[in-house]
């Protein structure tokens, strides 16, 4: 008892004792306007209903834009400017369709600095993951599919590609550049043009990209941006002359498209939720699969469909592994999104804010024990919320089964490999999962039988341009990035 | 009718049920096909199906109970089916080929009697299909496997996987072809399937059956519904435990409310309409990745 008193004085509180000085990104060369329009036929077009809503920075709960708000009419503009587009755009040869894209993969790179600042100041990420891992992405999506656009029949062995004409693409708020580039690179790269309608609450980045397009003088139509919320989205949808839906998003949505949909012959991928299990074997390397776990969960607060949000612990390690996750978690720091010491930035907007904190009622109600670091949250009118995690849930309670899309992990055990799967694939969802052990024939045996289209083995939250992205039974169809993806805009 | 004693050489059957001989002729029954096994639909209810030889055969008219019964034996059957090396699915698939061209004659005899326009040729090019999907088995996987070049030091692979348990609505033209063409498409990479046969070609979908029952195709891979499309397709797209629909059939209003109802468990939908199913189209191994997953997997290199 003595030796543990010992560690608990010699434990560092950063709360407290080891405070970090600020170290905020400057904002000082970003430019955004004061308020954005749609983006249509390559030129900027004010709202036909004249309407618009607010883009909030949800570190401070502060106005940066207000935006255009889109309607029926709007979605009708841009649909038509696509298709007037797609003629001229799909008879170009590939080549020449490349170079666009390699082009805007360069722009997007020289701007990469405004783009993450811009995309932390939206979305409340932190400025290093803004940085490493959301603008580098995108603009590495581009260049992967630039270079596909000559290079289609080679894609599809026996077959002679063809673009589907206009696509509508919904792209979701925690990755809202990196998502445009998801949809936007193999879109463009096979032929088709599109009308990409940005997240309600993170538009900025994408109506930035725009502007990019626009300096470069892309084909006028290729690109059109619309703004706004559901309704807006849901235009889109049902618009008749669109080929082709490409949505990310909850699976709720993801399932009233599909039926909204049916029988009019669009086509139609979907990336939707996720409850990964991120499974800890007793012989893994512990001190490397806890830092998975924390990247796991807590990377982009959580807002991430392939989060690991079950930790699925072998009996054996249960308590060491959430002793050292626990201590880590303590480490974290919690606070404005633009400082490069950051690691939990701000809640994407009050509404979710409200979503999580349900959540994290619901799990103490079930039964759960919390637990949270110590420390206080920033103050202010920004959405924080605590890295959380739940100990002592069955497998039947709500935070087990649910989507949470915030910073919540919940924790359970298994004793056999055979109890992880069942326990693993007993969900609707099969978006991703995370394995960790050091025996190679274990990881084979357990990557095989997990029903996911992503598996992590000994690594978690790594994306690719050329890795193929998306999920198997309620998480969505089709595939998103590599040779795989190309697929879901072309016909034959 | 057997109101004065007469010999059996005397009497005429309307529909030819008496030999020559005066031997009379042993019918079959037509059943389901359910987990390796005949079962009669649980509904009792039965279509009459007149053949051209004025012959009455009496096809059983699947029920939602007959359909759930046979996803959960799919269910159950699918894994250990994937399990099975890609060299074993084929050879088995193989000899379902070699028990087709077995019983060429009868096949060719009900279509006839179904009024199919090229009997011969149909079964001819059923068996063909059989060999030719039979060869994908161990080929499909390196055609849609990649190994991507990813930007930091892990090792990524991206590998097909079976979808799970496929629900088939087959056509009424070309009841055999259409049928060989969707279930080989299906099964070969390791699903298990259920499929619904319209009544009209329910006697050579059975028979069809006992090939697929005698070529070590384990029970419960492969389960053959005979009722009404109508009838039976909200059940269908309407179940939890199924992960995909193709619906190889020809009507659009029913192909909508697949599509439609199968956004309850986000099923995947495929649509397969052609006039005539020997298209050289339906061969290659893009049928086949219709109903696979994509599965990607990273690990770091030297980390």
């Amino acid at each position: 008892m003595a030796k543990k008193k010992n560690k608990e004085k010699t434990r560092i509180h950063f709360d407290t004792d080891w405070k970090y000085d600020p170290a905020p990104e400057s904002v000082e060369h970003i430019k955004v306007n004061k308020q954005y329009e749609h983006y249509i036929g390559g030129s900027w077009k004010s709202p036909n209903e004249g309407k618009y809503f607010n883009t909030v920075n949800p570190a401070s709960g502060k106005r940066l834009a207000r935006i255009a708000s889109g309607s029926t009419s709007d979605i009708d503009d841009a649909v038509a400017a696509a298709r007037k587009a797609f003629g001229p755009w799909s008879a170009l040869p590939g080549k020449e369709r490349g170079k666009w894209l390699f082009k805007l993969a360069r722009q997007i790179q020289e701007r990469a600095r405004e783009f993450a600042v811009i995309e932390s100041l939206d979305g409340g990420k932190p400025i290093r993951e803004s940085k490493a891992v959301d603008i580098p992405l995108a603009a590495a999506h581009f260049f992967y599919h630039a270079g596909w656009a000559d290079k289609l029949t080679y894609a599809f062995p026996g077959r002679n590609p063809e673009p589907l004409g206009v696509a509508g693409q919904i792209i979701p708020w925690n990755f809202p550049l990196l998502m445009a580039a998801w949809k936007l690179a193999p879109a463009l790269a096979t032929g088709n043009t599109v009308v990409l309608k940005p997240a309600e609450t993170t538009p900025l980045t994408a109506l930035k990209l725009a502007e990019l397009i626009d300096d470069l003088g892309f084909p006028p139509g290729v690109i059109n941006i619309v703004t706004g919320a559901g309704d807006t989205g849901a235009a889109l949808v049902q618009h008749p002359d669109i080929d082709k839906i490409a949505f990310t998003g909850s699976t709720d949505v993801g399932k009233e498209i599909q039926k909204s949909i049916a029988g009019t012959g669009k086509k139609l991928t979907l990336e939707l939720g996720g409850k990964a299990a991120n499974i800890i074997l007793e012989d893994a390397a512990i001190d490397q699969a806890v830092e998975g776990i924390i990247n796991g969960i807590y990377f982009n607060q959580g807002h991430v469909c392939c989060a690991g949000s079950r930790l699925l612990v072998q009996e054996s390690i249960e308590s060491k592994v959430i002793k050292k996750l626990k201590d880590r978690m303590s480490t974290l720091v919690i606070g404005d999104p633009l400082d490069k010491n950051t690691d939990i930035g701000a809640i994407n907007s009050r509404a979710q804010l409200k979503t999580i904190q349900k959540y994290i009622e619901l799990g103490a109600k079930e039964g759960g024990e919390i637990f949270q670091c110590e420390g206080s949250l920033p103050d202010g009118k920004g959405f924080w919320c605590k890295p959380t995690l739940f100990t002592g849930l069955a497998q039947s309670s709500t935070l087990v089964k649910e989507e949470i899309f915030g910073p919540v992990l919940a924790v359970q055990s298994f004793r056999t490999l055979e109890e992880a799967l069942t326990k693993a694939n007993n969900t609707p969802y099969g978006l991703s999962a995370g394995v960790w052990t050091d025996k190679g024939a274990k990881i084979f045996k357990m990557t095989t039988k997990l029903k996911a289209g992503i598996i992590w083995a000994n690594t978690y939250n790594k994306f690719d341009p050329a890795s193929p992205f998306g999920g198997y039974k309620e998480s969505g169809f089709g595939r998103e990035g590599g040779l795989h993806g190309l697929s879901a805009y072309v016909t034959f | 009718m057997a109101e004065k004693k007469i010999k059996s050489t005397e009497i005429e059957s309307s529909n030819g049920q008496v030999h020559a001989s005066g031997r009379v002729l042993v019918d079959k029954t037509y059943k389901l096909y359910i987990g390796g096994a005949f079962p009669r639909t649980e509904s009792g209810r039965y279509t009459p199906i007149t053949l051209n030889d004025n012959s009455v055969v009496n096809i059983c008219e699947g029920s939602r109970k007959d359909f759930r019964e046979a996803v959960v034996v799919a269910r159950k059957a699918q894994s250990g089916w994937s399990k099975r090396t890609a060299y074993n699915r084929g050879q088995i698939l193989y000899r379902i080929a070699e028990m087709l061209e077995a019983r060429h004659a009868q096949f060719v005899d009900l279509l006839e009697q179904i009024g199919s326009e090229n009997p011969a040729g149909e079964v001819d090019a059923s068996i063909d299909r059989i060999v030719h999907y039979a060869g994908w088995s161990d080929k499909y996987q390196q055609v849609f496997s990649t190994v991507n070049p990813v930007s930091g030091p892990y090792f990524n692979f991206s590998v097909p996987e079976p979808t799970g348990v496929v629900a088939i609505i087959c056509p009424q033209h070309n009841p055999l072809l259409a049928l060989i063409t969707n279930l080989l498409a299906g099964v070969v990479s390791g699903n298990a399937c259920i499929l619904i046969i319209p009544p009209i070609n329910g006697a050579v979908a059975i028979t069809l059956a006992e090939v697929l029952h005698t070529s070590d195709l384990p029970g419960g891979v492969v389960n053959i519904i005979t009722g009404s499309e109508a009838e039976l397709v909200p059940h269908v797209s309407g179940h939890m435990d199924v992960n995909a629909v193709v619906y190889a059939s020809d009507h659009q209003d029913i192909l909508r409310l697949i599509q439609s109802e199968s956004s309850a468990n986000v099923k995947r939908v495929i649509a397969r309409q052609y006039e005539d199913w020997s298209d050289a189209e339906l061969e290659g191994p893009y049928l086949i990745s219709d109903t696979v997953e994509i599965k990607t997997t990273w690990h770091p290199i030297g980390q």
